[in-house]
């Protein structure tokens, strides 16, 4: 048998303390597709971007074709035939489609002369390859998302890409233009392209994958032929067995129903007809794949994008939060995914990080009080444990952990009833990922009703006294807390017969 | 706190540039002209102090000196219509005040870039002032120039009554609500929403106030002639942006003090009555301005770039 075209082997890749790959192995050979799955986080993207070039591998080694490539840049990448269609693809949105693929295709000086006919020519025969008859003179921004991928791949093929990565291609696809992607792969195949296909859709892997390769935490624990493989088989895969993690119990039994939604949607952010009650003192996981619509119901409830369907009940009473000061008001309160964005603000001090949210309760009046703001941040220093130079040390002076440890503060400076945390420990080191739980699960002692977003999937069961999971926008399935992972990871990715949207 | 060396650095040029002066040039501390300097340079204190609340709130408004114009010759023809004092001075501050509540409401009512906003604005006004008054100066009735005090009194009374507001307002971007949040806007305006604050109500506040304070700028000038130019304000809006960068405020918003301000504006206008006492050419006076506006905006980069 001829050598793969491409070969990894044990690749490794930290990002500060926390290992991404743990020593990979992977092969793609010819005219195969190759699909690779794994939990969000499993270490999937970290793979892409060592073979597109995007990141250097600490170790391991890199074939292509037989031959040892070395650590890849970009350009090398390129050059060797390896190509990457995004989910969102990367073009330029002002320029026409002919233009964008000779950006990439044409290679001389700046000034150069400009073959227009030959251009679009050219684009003409690597749109019809991929099968989109398009009209190289359009502009990129009135494509839509499917017909801007079919010009990533021609792209790809202009480039005379051996190799074709495409992470989650379909995520945003109906079924039409899924099947017509998957016909596009199948040319590819057959021309001897070879194809690593990543994607959630277990039902996309059954249709289109030659074998299946899956990542769990930064390893690859198999891989397999697609025939043969059963679903079942697939999921114990990707979740295998937990480590016990220790995660602090519940001290109290929940309370009443805090919170009662029934039928919250908002049509432009993809969320439709989520139903549950959260309890006082409880804490309701919700699980799903990023794009299940979590953060967005998370939005929603924080009057960031308010609801256009549905009811809220806060305690008995029906509420419209329309704005995130609405919502305060009402005593909701969101420590937001992107923390580095906007959970603190890097250039203020810890201690106005912390009475931002808080000022009309501290400072009645509009005088701020210097004496009672230092007194609070000093109150969460000790109580959170947070590790800084000081009360007015600035927010961005901290590590990440202790940054999350002052969103969470100002937030526990409003006294809300209901804690929309999204994502809390993501990017925070392990010793600090323990203290928040201890201190989330504090919370909830306190009788917080808690809604926790997370994609870490032992964080999400270890943590949650239920477990809710979103799929396609909306609340598909309540778990108990504790459930088995693979319960819940089947119900994150759904059944492989159900047609995907 | 970090803010301080760099209010230190622009004092300490400040003291040298005063040490050179006393050294060779004892004849610039002569009570008398240096009074005038600063009753002069007071209303530019006022529109700094403007400029310096919509920067720190990450917008820009260059629209000042037209507003200034307006201003004054409204006042102009008020008091020349026989309005008294009092009453000219509140229609020209409420005239001031509508002219920045105009710009505030067009950037953070309806979104637009307030560059694009107060590039409209400055040259409407001056325009209009233009087509309106065909560049025709107001004569002022007597008794309003120095408000009836005599120069030497008039002119401690716009130093003093700027110093105060300058002392009023950074008083108040430390131990106000509104203070803090204009600086959280600045720095994040995405956070400060999530926080619960309005983005969109500071800004329109700080453009307002800008107005307001550019009125009185206005007023401040007007009653020291007797006559209003309709071209006065003419780069006022540079000046005081000038002002506010040399002074350590963070033209991309969330930092910066008014004692910086004040600061970067004694620096800058003590250069060209300086060049005249060292015996200098003054047509250096903006080659050296620029220069120094150039320094303080590469050691703004500096500080931004991550250590």
């Amino acid at each position: 048998m001829s050598a793969p075209l491409l070969e990894l082997r044990r690749l490794t890749k930290s990002f500060g303390g926390a290992r991404a790959l743990r020593g990979v192995d992977f092969d793609l050979r010819a005219g195969e597709v190759h699909a690779l799955l794994g939990e969000n986080g499993a270490g999937k993207s970290t793979l892409i971007r060592i073979v597109t070039g995007a990141h250097r591998p600490d170790g391991g080694t890199i074939t292509v074709d037989g031959r040892p490539a070395g650590p890849l840049d970009p350009r090398t990448a390129q050059r060797l035939g390896i190509a990457c269609i995004y989910q969102q693809p990367a073009l330029f949105p002002d320029l026409s489609i002919a233009e964008n693929l000779a950006l990439r295709l044409e290679t001389g000086g700046p000034l150069r002369r400009l073959d227009w006919p030959a251009r679009h020519r050219r684009a003409t025969t690597l749109l019809a390859r991929v099968g989109a008859p398009l009209d190289p003179r359009r502009e990129v921004r009135d494509l839509s998302m499917p017909e801007q991928q079919l010009v990533e791949i021609a792209c790809a093929l202009g480039a005379g890409a051996r190799i074709v990565i495409m992470d989650e291609p379909t995520a945003a696809l109906t079924q039409t233009e899924q099947t017509r992607l998957h016909g596009v792969v199948r040319e590819l195949r057959a021309q001897g392209t070879g194809v690593i296909y990543i994607t959630h859709r277990l039902e996309e892997i059954f249709a289109l994958a030659d074998r299946v390769t899956v990542l769990r935490d930064g390893e690859s624990v198999g891989t397999r032929p697609a025939a043969g493989l059963t679903e079942p088989e697939l999921i114990r895969l990707m979740v295998g067995r937990e480590v016990a993690q220790p995660y602090p119990p519940a001290e109290h039994p929940p309370g009443d129903a805090v919170l009662r939604v029934r039928g919250l949607g908002r049509r432009d952010a993809g969320v439709r007809d989520v139903s549950f009650d959260l309890h006082a003192g409880e804490i309701l996981g919700l699980a799903g794949l990023v794009g299940a619509g979590r953060t967005e119901l998370a939005r929603i409830l924080f009057g960031l994008t308010p609801a256009d369907a549905g009811t809220i009940e806060l305690r008995g009473r029906i509420v419209r939060p329309r704005s995130p000061r609405e919502a305060v008001q009402l005593g909701f309160a969101y420590v937001p995914e992107d923390r580095r964005r906007h959970g603190v603000i890097l250039d203020l001090p810890l201690a106005h990080n912390a009475s931002l949210a808080s000022h009309r309760r501290l400072f009645p009046g509009g005088w701020l009080r210097p004496a009672a703001e230092r007194r609070l941040a000093e109150d969460f220093i000790r109580d959170l444990g947070i590790r800084c130079g000081g009360p007015f040390a600035p927010a961005g002076s901290l590590s990440g952990g202790n940054q999350q440890k002052v969103a969470l503060a100002r937030w526990l400076a409003t006294g809300p009833q209901v804690l929309l945390l999204d994502e809390p420990t993501q990017g925070v080191d392990i010793g600090a990922k323990a203290e928040i739980h201890r201190l989330i699960r504090g919370l909830a002692g306190q009788g917080l009703a808690v809604l926790l977003i997370s994609s870490d999937l032992p964080e999400v069961i270890g943590m949650s006294d239920r477990i809710g999971v979103m799929r396609g926008g909306t609340l598909t399935t309540l778990l108990p807390g504790g459930a088995a992972p693979d319960a819940v990871m089947a119900a994150a990715l759904g059944r492989a017969t159900e047609a995907a949207r | 706190m970090k803010a301080w060396p760099r209010e230190l650095s622009v004092g300490l040029a400040l003291a040298a540039l005063l040490a050179a002066l006393a050294a060779f040039a004892p004849g610039f501390f002569a009570p008398q002209p240096l009074l005038s300097l600063a009753a002069r340079e007071a209303p530019v204190l006022l529109v700094a102090c403007g400029a310096a609340m919509v920067i720190v709130c990450r917008q820009i408004d260059i629209s000042s000196g037209s507003q200034f114009a307006v201003v004054s010759v409204v006042a102009g023809l008020l008091a020349a219509e026989g309005w008294p004092p009092a009453a000219v001075a509140t229609a020209a501050l409420a005239l001031g005040t509508a002219l920045g509540a105009l710009n505030g409401f067009l950037v953070a009512g309806l979104g637009l870039p307030s560059i694009v906003v107060t590039l409209a604005t400055m040259v409407t006004w001056r325009e209009g002032l233009r087509w309106w008054r065909q560049g025709a100066f107001v004569n002022l009735p007597d008794g309003l120039q120095w408000l009836g005090l005599g120069q030497t009194a008039g002119q401690w009374t716009l130093l003093a009554t700027a110093l105060a507001l300058l002392t009023l307002l950074a008083l108040a971007a430390r131990h106000l609500a509104a203070g803090r949040h204009l600086y959280a806007v600045g720095s994040d305006a995405e956070a400060a929403r999530l926080a619960g604050i309005r983005p969109g109500a500071v800004t329109f506040g700080a453009f307002t106030a800008a107005g307001a304070l550019t009125a009185l700028a206005a007023l401040m000038n007007v009653i020291q002639s007797p006559q209003v130019d309709p071209k006065s304000g003419t780069g006022l809006e540079l000046k005081a942006i000038a002002a506010v960068v040399v002074g350590g405020v963070a033209i991309a918003g969330g930092r910066g003090r008014l004692a910086g301000v004040l600061l970067g504006l004694l620096l800058l206008a003590t250069v060209g009555p300086a060049l005249t006492h060292l015996r200098i050419e003054a047509h250096w006076e903006k080659a050296i301005q620029g220069a120094i506006i150039l320094l303080a905006v590469a050691a703004e980069g500096a500080r931004r770039r991550p250590a």
